[in-house]
């Protein structure tokens, strides 16, 4: 594999793209990300329509990331399933799914292998509604299409997103008071501070998806089967009749460019809600840094025609502060960012107001508008020297920084990055999905002032960690 | 008492309470949330250690992402194994078929790596779309000049001990294709034992004191040389039955080589699995150091191991593990360090393997086959069990319960196999348990 620098920016999409296969994946498969947002609903039991398999990788990679019970039923589909349809699996594993656990919804996502055989899942969902329509007891069935051949984790997410209030939101003659909040693929602390954020300002939001607490609870009193937490059914059922929808991300599930047919929809939630319910939906990147938080900021403002809390201007004041008591540090130095591609855009945007360099933004998924949404989002500090790499694994990641030299001073990213750290001997700051190597995963705060003070301050320390071991001084002054 | 799945029940007994064994082997139901994996998982795991091999997993990207370097299995020279690669299917393979990014991704995996040979893993949908993954190895066989082995492992069809049977079939594949290594009269194989943190390092540490070669390890720290010249070995010494034992019995047939079952875990089995190896030389040198290895490290470690007996006693477990044997063994370890078992299952056990795990239980033990969170929970709150000693999907059942929490699975990077990991174990068994952290917590059966 040849490159050099120019023909990387020439086209990126396709600079990496390699007929041969795939090594070291920066991606999960789609029903991952769709089991993901699901836990984000209120008494939920996730299935996946396919192999057992599907269901236990995927419940143990959450589990080793996000440290709480994840259940996640699966159809099993054997031999003769796959043969015959499996019909007969998809109503054993409700039923079973029901009399362990009295789901209020059982939402169900599907794999490689129930899409390529031709499972209709809605059908075998509209059979099973049909055969128990005396049961009023019945739990709501939400389905997303993920097969995971098309798209990453990060398109499932969505897709779960979007299957969800397509299936729950309700229209109304009245436009309510309260707004919907898509709060994107964040930590449950994240989500936790956009909630405080939302209430502080006095709105009525409804965060989805909200898996605050079902993947981050407390220490429990007594064992619960479904773990508390998440956006209830009503407060999604009113999506519909919201003031406005706030979407946070640009990207989200809105491109797939070497999909042949669409088996996946590439309309977002608040895209639906918008075009279904005139619910008019503003969408912005994720509010990492001063830059992208501000705007929300305003939005939230405009929405209320009041400032913003004297708490928030307060911390923003000292975020401010602490920018510039770190700049120093931080300037010029070389960041390699990648993980989902709106949290690269985002990391970006905040590495590059603080001074931070990002010579390489790479992302596994293939939506082809990474480029032109960093350059949108960068703005001014944008600039053509910004490798840019999508469907990129973490090999390739790697070839490319030594191919073209980059030298960086440090990895932004997820855990499995953190090969290429030790090789390199530069410091991985870790943030987004999965942090496999750390506790503490659910806890990443990012968002907003407060985050990025946080992981600010993270980046600068680490730096100073690194520069301190490696001197032969060691200084205890820095 | 709480309510099983209808058609759960021959799968969980009380010992002491119900007359009937329990039955293994059985599909899991749909819906049930089973803790078990499927047919690829069963063939990846078992495979997963042969560190000079390209192990190229077809299919789309999820099944590679999700067993990218998570074994522990440590390698003392190329580490090939801790990379992901896979032929990462898209719509369009799906469509107009895999079998050439397949053949291409062959090729620059082995011009590029230069391994010894390339397992080939095929996942649910490629027997579906029609992929001949069988031809297009055998013609990288022939173009590569190296072993192109396919291991069709297609999630749905069965469990993961059936993968793990594939598994042995592909292994079986190399065997007997080269004889350039020099063997000794006293050599052995050893089978089923994964170089988890170094044990089979352990191990190998152990036998070369009693004179013994070992040929070929399967799969721990594995070479495909090795592997290649497995059928010279005079004895076949098999751990974790449950995945190895088929290649064993097929290496009986072939070429005539015995094997005995053994376990590794816990003084009493690493022990007799010792001696059982050297009397099976009859060599009295062989034997003499074995006592004196025995002995020496029995002298260590029996005075170690008594302060956490002395904390620990009266403490109980729920065992949930994937093998019968190793759930086996655990009763016996716990039982020596003062801990009883009152909860015993696995994953893939059969009716055979759980009669002698009955045997060994005390009354009152609940043994449950194929289990799932909700079981799991419900045991240990009838139970009162102060420790869980399960895998990465148990923990957090045994934390949010509030007992302590014991890793035994193969993501561990703690040694728990030989005289030392014994101590480990206990070590970690009684860290664990002894925790000031749940003067926190309430548990919810107190």
């Amino acid at each position: 594999m040849k490159m050099d620098k120019k023909t990387l920016n020439i086209n990126p999409v396709n600079a990496f793209s390699s007929e041969a296969g795939t090594t070291n994946a920066c991606k999960q498969c789609a029903p991952l990300g769709a089991c993901a947002a699901f836990k984000g609903i209120e008494g939920t039991v996730p299935m996946l329509h396919g192999s057992q398999g599907c269901a236990t990788y995927i419940r143990r990679y959450l589990i080793s990331h996000f440290r709480e019970p994840i259940d996640i039923a699966s159809s099993n589909f054997s031999e003769e399933t796959t043969i015959f349809g499996g019909n007969r699996n998809f109503n054993t594993g409700i039923d079973n799914i029901i009399s362990q656990y009295h789901p209020k919804v059982i939402a169900i996502a599907s794999t490689c292998l129930s899409e390529t055989i031709g499972e209709d899942v809605q059908r075998l969902i509209n059979e099973y509604r049909e055969i128990h329509a005396g049961n009023k007891q019945l739990p709501e069935m939400i389905f997303a299409s993920t097969p995971s051949y098309s798209g990453t984790h990060y398109e499932g997410f969505h897709e779960a997103v979007f299957a969800t209030v397509k299936a729950l939101a309700k229209g109304s003659e009245k436009t309510g008071e309260h707004i919907n909040l898509f709060g994107n693929f964040i930590s449950p602390e994240d989500i936790r501070h956009l909630k405080e954020i939302v209430a502080d300002f006095g709105i009525d939001a409804t965060l989805f998806p909200d898996y605050s607490d079902t993947l981050d609870g407390a220490s429990w009193e007594t064992y619960q089967r479904i773990s508390e937490g998440g956006t209830s059914l009503e407060a999604l059922q009113r999506c519909g009749s919201a003031l406005l929808s706030i979407e946070l991300g640009h990207i989200l599930n809105s491109g797939n460019n070497r999909t042949i047919k669409r088996n996946t929809s590439t309309q977002s939630a608040g895209e639906y809600l918008q075009n279904k319910f005139n619910v008019v939906c503003k969408r912005m990147g994720l509010p990492l840094g001063i830059r992208e938080t501000d705007k929300l900021f305003a939005l939230l403002s405009e929405i209320t025609h009041r400032p913003a809390p004297e708490k928030y201007r307060r911390q923003r004041g000292r975020l401010v502060d602490l920018y510039i008591d770190g700049h120093k540090y931080v300037s010029g130095k070389k960041a390699v960012i990648y993980g989902e591609e709106d949290l690269v855009v985002a990391l970006a945007t905040f590495a590059s107001e603080t001074g931070l360099k990002p010579v390489l933004c790479a992302t596994g998924g293939e939506s082809g508008r990474l480029r032109n949404t960093l350059k949108e989002t960068l703005g001014e500090m944008y600039n053509d020297e910004i490798i840019v790499g999508q469907g990129m694994s973490f090999d390739q990641m790697e070839s490319c920084i030594f191919q073209a030299n980059l030298q960086p001073d440090l990895l932004l990213g997820n855990s499995k990055g953190y090969y290429i750290a030790r090789k390199l001997d530069i410091p991985l700051v870790r943030t987004g999905f999965p942090i496999h190597d750390r506790i503490g995963a659910q806890h990443n705060r990012t968002l907003c002032y407060e985050g990025a003070t946080i992981l600010f301050e993270t980046i600068v320390n680490t730096l100073l960690d690194y520069k301190q071991n490696k001197s032969p001084v060691g200084y205890k002054y820095m | 008492m709480i309510k099983f799945l209808q058609g759960r029940e021959e799968q969980i007994v009380t010992k002491g309470g119900d007359a009937r064994e329990l039955v293994g082997g059985r599909p899991s139901l749909a819906g049930s949330v089973s803790q078990r994996a499927c047919v690829f998982c069963g063939s990846r795991v078992v495979l997963y250690p042969i560190a000079d091999a390209v192990h190229l997993v077809h299919g789309p990207i999820g099944c590679a992402s999700y067993t990218w370097d998570i074994r522990g299995s440590l390698s003392s020279g190329p580490e090939l194994h801790r990379s992901s690669f896979s032929t990462d299917l898209r719509e369009k393979h799906v469509v107009f078929g895999g079998e050439k990014k397949l053949y291409q991704s062959l090729n620059e995996l082995i011009d590029k790596y230069q391994p010894q040979a390339a397992f080939v893993y095929s996942t649910c949908i490629v027997g579906v779309i029609g992929d001949d993954v069988e031809s297009v190895c055998r013609r990288m066989t022939k173009e590569k000049q190296i072993p192109v082995i396919p291991v069709m492992a297609e999630g749905f069809q069965g469990s993961k001990k059936d993968g793990y049977k594939i598994a042995c079939d592909a292994l079986f594949s190399l065997i007997g294709t080269d004889h350039s290594k020099e063997i000794s009269p006293y050599s052995i194989n050893i089978l089923g034992d994964f170089n988890l943190a170094g044990e089979l390092w352990m191990l190998t540490g152990y036998y070369r004191k009693l004179g013994i070669q070992i040929v070929a390890s399967l799969t721990g720290d594995g070479r495909v040389k090795d592997i290649r010249n497995a059928h010279r070995a005079a004895l076949n010494v098999v751990q974790c039955s449950g995945s190895m034992m088929h290649l064993a019995k097929r290496m009986k047939e072939t070429y005539g080589i015995p094997f005995m079952k053994v376990s590794y875990f816990g003084i009493e089995d690493l022990s007799d699995a010792l001696y059982e190896v050297a009397g099976f030389f009859k060599d009295a040198h062989i034997m003499e150091q074995t006592q004196t290895l025995v002995k020496e490290e029995l002298q260590h470690l029996i005075p170690a191991l008594e302060p956490y007996r002395k904390a620990l006693q009266g403490k109980k477990a729920a065992i949930y593990v994937g093998g019968a044997f190793k759930a086996i063994s655990l009763v016996k370890a716990l039982r020596l360090i003062g801990v009883k078992t009152v909860i015993a299952g696995t994953q893939t056990g059969n009716t055979e393997d759980y009669k002698l795990l009955k045997a060994i239980c005390d009354d009152g033990c609940i043994l449950v086959d194929d289990s799932n969170p909700v079981e799991l929970s419900e045991f240990v709150k009838q139970t009162g069990a102060d420790l869980f000693i399960g895998g990465v999907k148990e923990r957090p059942i045994a934390y949010k319960l509030g007992i302590g929490f014991c890793d035994h699975n193969h993501e561990r990077k703690l040694a728990l196999a030989g005289y030392e990991g014994m101590l480990n174990f206990a070590k970690e068994v009684y860290e664990t348990v002894s925790s000031p952290v749940w003067q926190f917590v309430n548990r919810p059966n107190q």
